[in-house]
């Protein structure tokens, strides 16, 4: 890429021909075009807003929200405002999601592992639930889950029991609801304690063997002192730090207790279920993609199946493996909207009752945009957060 | 590379004219800042120019619409007796009739109709955005939806809430229902009444919500819920549809007025009007006994009243043909024929008229009169 000279020589290459100068004028001319394309596109909301005599903004968010919402994590009644039961909504969907991406995370891990088993039951077993459910909408499997097992459950009178204290009937799993009393706080103490024990034994024992010294069970007596302080702490504050509140029928419903309501188990199971076959693949990628020589040179080393994939395989595999894992936890959080069909009050569904109640669609849904992309960044973040502590260990 | 890019660039812009040209003609009235608005700046009929906020095309919805040959309806889709789907595919229902009158008053063919269905949370936007002509939707007339939805031509259907329970718990007041959940469809007036009617009344329940009405009722029957609510005339129609409609009652309570009716976009009187006396048409050819058998013989009728109305004067300002009433009476027929084919006696519903009885036998259906 010699420089063009700029005097009128004979045979320079006109302005129209030039790879520099078009180039610019490309970037410029995709530039002039986005910009039009989103003016058109404001141009035309505000026209139409306009042309019906529609207000654009957020002030209805003070307003008083009238509708009741079924699950509410932090108190809430009609009476409260728009504002408070978008955060219900909000919360509602952190919770779903919160949940679904440690319980995925496990069961996909376990489906990867087991699709490379040796065991030629297990394998195909993790190969059938794999393909089926990765390969069916979601969607589907919700309305499924909600309406031909959750809601097939018996009612409440024939509920399913397990001893006086877990009931399963078509309005949800009742479990006992753990109570915390006044002397809670006594048992709260020694737990810390203990806790600190254990990570101090821990840090003790991971020098000593750096040093080269035996670690003489340091970290196991940690777990113990643990335990034991545990157990003191239950009885210093008087054995009734934690009560449980056992679930008990009244005329229509369990009351007391802690219930998780059909949709609730419905949307959770279904998104558990649905990322896990994909958290299995990639799982399964990543240690696929370990080569064979780092697990020949386990084996002959001397280490177990379950050494070698603890110390060898997962620490290599997980560089691999969290990158796309980040997507799979963010596919999880925003097919949690997938709710409004079975109606768990989620953060889209009271963002659609609101849209509707205020005639204000627009405001509404940018709200809604916006969280989710919050909700989503700040996973992605987190997630890269690990992703760059992983990579650091391996060098 | 250069290349690529500028490939790439023309598709932008190709793209870019084509769905510009695919929404120069909008389904929406007018679409002020577009060439056409600024250079028709005289209305094309004097009625049109309503001076307070005159649009400033004189392209009214009534001109698209017969420009385009077909009115496009907003219906429920799922409501038996109102808007349902037929055996041979065909929308059917009493809402569904509405949307007929007013393609035959308009376009002279009661066939010439596109029903959309709408779910409850999509009617506000879909009237919004000018993707219906109409919206005949069993919705209920309130002063937020009448401001920031569309505007609602005279009420076809007087209703009230109502909550209907399994007959086994043998609930016959509101109170008995403490405690309960009930499921209630998103986005409607229900929703709102029924927390509002509990509050009033001090009784603690639990609201089970679900955004399309198909999965509110199944849950219901499942028995997800211990009663649902909605308007009487929509619980009478769905519970034709369960497997064992006699174990469900539907209590006495009225929760709630709700008058359904038509719902025009905003910002076009003319329109609004056709909408409005389309309605008042059907009411007052029931009054006067014309029903589609008898109303082409009662053309040239020697009653001043009745040979108006079938277009001895002329069209009155609502710029329509001028002998429309007829044209629609015999395609749809009158009111009484209208609920009669749909919620009357011989239906599964076997709605009783009540309120939606002519004013002259104790209803509340009235018409302005048509001079």
């Amino acid at each position: 890429m010699t420089p063009v000279p700029s005097t009128k020589k004979a045979g320079a290459v006109p302005l129209w021909r030039d790879v520099r100068a078009l180039r610019i004028f490309g970037q410029i001319a995709v530039v002039v075009v986005v910009g039009l394309i989103v003016a058109w596109l404001v141009n035309n909301l505000t026209s139409a807003l306009s042309q019906r005599g529609l207000g654009f903004g957020f002030g209805f968010l003070g307003r008083t929200a009238g509708f009741e919402i079924s699950e509410t994590p932090i108190p809430y009644t009609a009476t409260d405002t728009y504002g408070h039961a978008f955060i219900v909504g909000l919360l509602n969907t952190l919770f779903v999601s919160f949940i679904g991406i440690i319980l995925s995370t496990i069961l996909g891990v376990v489906v990867g592992i087991a699709r490379l088993s040796n065991n030629w039951l297990l394998k195909q077993v993790a190969s059938g639930y794999v393909e089926i459910i990765r390969n069916t909408p979601l969607l589907v499997q919700l309305f499924i889950l909600y309406f031909a097992v959750f809601l097939q459950l018996p009612a409440i009178i024939d509920s399913l029991a397990i001893g006086d204290s877990v009931f399963l009937n078509q309005r949800g799993v009742f479990l006992p609801g753990p109570q915390l009393t006044s002397t809670f706080g006594i048992l709260l103490g020694f737990l810390v304690a203990g806790v600190v024990l254990v990570i101090v034994a821990g840090r003790v024992a991971s020098r000593l063997e750096d040093a080269g010294k035996p670690s003489h069970r340091l970290r196991t007596l940690g777990v113990i002192g643990l335990v034991l302080l545990g157990v003191v702490g239950w009885f210093v504050a008087g054995g009734q730090a934690v009560t449980f509140d056992l679930p008990v029928i009244d005329r229509f419903n369990f009351a007391g207790g802690l219930a998780l309501s059909p949709e609730f188990s419905s949307l959770l199971v279904g998104l558990v279920l649905y990322t896990a076959a994909f958290i299995g693949e990639v799982v399964r990628g990543g240690i696929q993609a370990i080569r064979r020589g780092q697990l020949e040179a386990a084996r002959a080393l001397g280490l177990s199946e379950g050494q070698t994939l603890q110390l060898v395989i997962f620490p290599q595999a997980l560089r691999i493996i969290v990158p796309p894992l980040t997507s799979q936890y963010l596919n999880l959080a925003k097919n949690s909207s997938l709710a409004i069909a079975i109606g768990y009050p989620d953060l889209f569904k009271v963002g659609q009752t609101m849209a509707n109640q205020t005639g204000q669609p627009v405001p509404v849904i940018i709200l809604i945009m916006s969280t989710y992309l919050a909700i989503s960044l700040v996973t992605s973040l987190f997630m890269n957060i690990y992703n760059r502590r992983v990579q650091v260990l391996e060098r | 590379m250069p290349r690529f890019g500028l490939s790439i660039i023309g598709l932008v812009v190709l793209a870019l004219v084509v769905t510009a040209c695919g929404d120069t003609p909008p389904p929406s009235s007018n679409a002020p800042g577009s060439s056409a608005a600024t250079d028709a700046p005289e209305p094309t009929t004097a009625e049109s120019a309503d001076p307070t906020d005159a649009p400033p095309s004189g392209e009214g919805r009534l001109a698209t619409v017969q420009d385009r040959g077909q009115l496009i309806c907003g219906v429920n889709g799922s409501l038996p007796g109102f808007s349902f789907l037929d055996e041979s595919g065909n929308t059917v229902g009493f809402d569904a009739d509405f949307c007929r009158a007013v393609a035959a008053a308009v376009l002279g063919d009661s066939e010439a109709v596109e029903f959309r269905a709408l779910s409850a949370d999509q009617r506000g936007p879909a009237l919004q955005t000018g993707e219906v002509d109409v919206l005949i939707r069993n919705t209920t007339w309130t002063v937020s939806r009448d401001t920031s939805w569309g505007i609602f031509a005279p009420t076809t259907f007087y209703d009230g809430q109502a909550i209907m329970a399994n007959a086994s718990l043998g609930a016959s007041t509101l109170e008995d229902l403490a405690g309960a959940t009930i499921c209630v469809q998103s986005g409607t007036t229900t929703e709102l009444n029924l927390t509002d009617q509990f509050r009033a009344l001090n009784i603690d329940f639990t609201p089970q919500v679900f955004a399309d009405i198909d999965p509110t009722y199944q849950a219901y029957e499942e028995g997800r819920c211990d009663a649902v609510t909605s308007d009487r005339s929509q619980l009478v129609a769905r519970r034709t549809a369960f497997e064992a409609p006699d174990d469900h009652v539907i209590l006495d309570a009225v929760m709630s007025k709700e008058p359904l009716g038509p719902v025009a976009p905003l910002g076009d009187d003319q329109w609004f009007n056709v909408i409005k006396w389309v309605v008042f048409a059907t009411i007052e050819a029931e009054e006067q006994g014309l029903t589609a058998d008898n109303v082409a013989d009662s053309v040239s009728s020697d009653n001043p009243v009745v040979a108006r109305l079938l277009g001895s004067d002329g069209d009155l300002g609502l710029g329509l043909e001028a002998d429309w009433v007829v044209t629609m009476i015999s395609q749809v027929g009158n009111y009484a024929e209208i609920y009669d084919r749909n919620l009357g006696p011989g239906t599964p519903f076997d709605l009783d008229r009540g309120l939606n009885s002519l004013w002259s036998e104790g209803g509340l259906l009235y018409a302005p009169p048509y001079r």
